[in-house]
C-alpha cells in the first residue's frame, strides 16, 4: 500500500540481464593531479550484495557518489536499471533517485528533527496521498526493521553511534528502495554493533530483495554481506571475486586484506 | 596576485550564479511554506528581544548625547523630531541589520555549514529533495521579509528609549513626545528607509546561505562559513546603504 503511494516515475529503460547497475570506463578527478577513478568497471547483479574494498582515498565512496549523481564523472557511463544516469537532467535523475537508498558514513541524520520527522521528511514529499496513519505505520515499520521503535521521539544527538546508523538505514528503507549503497556502514562502532549492523544489511536483502554496494574496510561485514568482492587500488579494480575467491588469492596485496 | 586574482574572480562568478538560482526558482513549485513560516519565527520572533534591547538603548543614549549640543542653542524642543528622524532614516536600519547580520547571517552560515559537512545536504539530495529550495530559498524569503519588520519594531522601540532618555532630565508628556515625533516625520522619511531593508535582509539571507551552502568539509570550514557570512553581510549593509542614500537624495 505504501510502495504504491510512492511517486515512483516510471524510468526509461529497464534493467538489462538482471544487471541493476553496471558502470563502465569511470573516470573522476579532483584538480589537475588527483586522479581518483582512471576506469572503473563496477555491475551489481539484481539481488546481489557487493561489497567494495580498498585503502582509504582508492575512491571507493566517489564511485557510489557517481552512482547518484551526487559527484559529476568527468568521463565513462553509469546505467542504473539501463538508464546511463550521466545523460540525465535534474527531473530524470531524482526520479532514479528515489529508487536508491544512500546510508551515509555518519548516517547524516537531519539534526533540527526528531526521529520521526527525519523519516517522514522523505516520505511526505514522494508519497502525498499517505493518510496520517499511514505514514505513522510506514515509519514505525521502517523503525520496527532497525529494532529501534522505542526511539521514535528522540532527536538524533540523544542517539549512539550505532543507533544512528540504524536510523539512518530506516530512513533509508521508508522510500522502499531497490539499490541500496552503504558508504562505510559500520566504521567507528564496536565490534558487536557492527556484527549487529551487518546482520541487518543481511536481513534487508533478505526481505526486500534489495541490491547493494557495500564499502567497508570491516572484513567482517565483508565476509557476512558480501555475495561478491571488488577491490579498488589507486582508482582501478584490482580483483574481483566471492570472499573465498580473493582470501586465497596469488596477490600478496589482495591476500593482505584478509589476514 | 594572479591567483587570489583569480580566486575573486571565481567567487564572483559563483555569487552570481547562486543569487541568479534564487530568482529562478523562487516561483517554481513545490513551495515550502512549512519551512518558510518555521524560518520566519526563528529569524523574525527570536530575534525581537534583541533588536528591542538594542533600540531602546540606540534612542536613549542618542537622547542623551545629543541634548547638551540642542541645549546650547536653546532647541531642546527640537529633540523629539530630531530623534525620531535620525532613528527611521538611519541609524535604526543600519544598527538593525548590522545586529542581523551578526546573528541571523551567521547563524544560517554556521548551520548550513555544518549540513554540509554532515552531508545533511547531500542526503536530501540523494532523497530527491532539492537542498537549495529546502533550505536556501525558505532562509532567504524570510530575512527579506523578517529584517525590514524587525526594522520597524526597532524604529517604534527606539522613539520609546528616546522618551526615556528625554524624561531623565525633564518632564514631557508621552502624547506632546509622540505629537512632536509625528510633526516631524514625512513618509519621505519612512518609505526610502524602509525600501532599503528590504534589501538588507535579502543579502544578509544570501550571504549566510552562499557561505553555509558553499562551505568546504572539514568542521574548521563552518567557523569559516559563519565568520566570513558575518563581515561579508556587515560590509555589504555598508554599501547598499551608500547607495540608497545617494539614490534617496537623487530621486526624494
Amino acid at each position: 500500500m505504501i510502495e504504491q503511494s510512492i511517486n515512483k516515475e516510471p524510468i526509461i529503460a529497464t534493467d538489462n540481464n538482471g544487471i541493476v547497475i553496471d558502470i563502465r570506463g569511470l573516470y573522476k578527478s579532483f584538480g589537475a593531479h588527483n586522479d581518483v577513478l582512471k576506469g572503473v568497471n563496477i555491475t551489481v547483479n539484481k539481488g546481489e550484495n557487493l561489497v567494495v574494498l580498498g585503502k582509504s582515498g582508492s575512491g571507493k565512496s566517489v564511485t557510489i557518489k557517481c552512482v547518484v549523481g551526487l559527484v559529476a564523472a568527468d568521463k565513462g557511463e553509469i546505467k542504473v536499471f539501463g538508464t546511463d544516469i550521466t545523460e540525465l537532467d535534474d527531473k530524470q535523475l531524482n526520479a532514479i533517485r528515489i529508487r536508491i537508498g544512500f546510508l551515509f558514513q555518519n548516517a547524516a541524520l537531519y539534526d533540527s528533527m526528531t526521529v520521526r520527522q527525519n523519516l517522514a521528511f522523505p516520505l511526505k514529499r514522494h508519497s502525498k496521498s499517505l493518510s496520517p496513519k499511514q505514514e505513522e505505520d510506514a515509519i514505525k515499520e521502517a523503525l520496527d526493521n532497525v529494532g529501534l521503535a522505542e526511539a521514535i521521539d528522540k532527536m538524533p544527538a540523544e542517539l549512539s553511534g550505532g543507533m544512528r546508523k540504524r536510523i539512518g538505514l530506516a530512513r533509508t528503507l521508508i522510500l522502499k528502495p531497490e539499490i541500496i549503497l552503504y558508504d562505510e556502514p559500520t566504521t567507528g562502532l564496536d565490534t558487536i554493533t557492527s556484527r549487529e549492523i551487518s546482520e541487518l544489511i543481511l536481513a534487508i536483502q533478505k526481505k526486500n530483495k534489495t541490491s547493494s554496494i557495500i564499502i567497508t574496510h570491516d572484513m567482517a561485514c565483508a565476509k557476512l554481506t558480501a555475495d561478491r568482492i571488488v577491490i579498488l587500488k589507486d582508482g582501478i579494480i584490482e580483483a574481483e571475486g566471492s570472499y573465498e575467491e580473493l582470501e586465497k588469492s596469488d596477490n600478496d596485496w589482495v591476500r593482505s586484506f584478509f589476514i | 596576485m594572479v591567483i587570489s586574482l583569480k580566486n575573486i574572480f571565481n567567487d564572483a562568478g559563483n555569487v552570481t550564479q547562486f543569487t541568479a538560482r534564487f530568482f529562478k526558482e523562487v516561483l517554481k513549485p513545490p513551495y515550502e511554506i512549512k519551512e518558510f513560516i518555521r524560518q520566519c519565527y526563528v529569524i523574525g520572533y527570536r530575534s525581537l528581544p534583541l533588536v528591542g534591547i538594542t533600540g531602546f538603548i540606540m534612542g536613549l543614549v542618542l537622547t542623551l548625547q545629543s541634548r547638551p549640543t540642542l541645549a546650547e542653542f536653546g532647541a531642546e524642543s527640537w529633540l523629539p523630531g530630531m530623534v525620531a528622524l535620525s532613528l527611521i532614516r538611519e541609524i535604526a536600519p543600519v544598527i538593525t541589520a548590522l545586529i542581523c547580520a551578526g546573528k541571523i547571517s551567521s547563524g544560517i552560515g554556521a548551520e548550513l555549514g555544518s549540513m554540509k559537512v554532515t552531508e545533511q545536504i547531500d542526503a536530501m539530495e540523494v532523497s530527491a529533495i532539492d537542498p537549495y529550495k529546502y533550505l536556501v530559498i525558505t532562509r532567504i524569503l524570510a530575512t527579506t521579509l523578517m529584517v525590514p519588520l524587525l526594522v520597524v519594531f526597532a524604529d517604534g522601540v527606539g522613539v520609546l528609549g528616546g522618551y526615556a532618555g528625554i524624561n531623565i532630565n525633564s518632564d514631557v508628556n508621552l502624547l506632546n513626545y509622540f505629537s512632536k515625533v509625528l510633526e516631524s516625520l514625512d513618509f519621505i522619511d519612512i518609505i526610502p528607509a524602509t525600501i532599503k531593508t528590504f534589501f538588507f535582509g535579502f543579502f544578509i539571507g544570501m550571504i549566510g546561505c552562499y557561505k553555509g551552502y558553499t562551505a568546504a568539509s572539514g568542521t574548521e570550514s563552518v567557523g569559516k562559513a559563519a565568520n566570513s557570512a558575518v563581515v561579508a553581510a556587515s560590509l555589504t549593509i555598508f554599501v547598499i546603504d551608500m547607495l540608497a542614500v545617494q539614490l534617496t537624495d537623487i530621486f526624494f
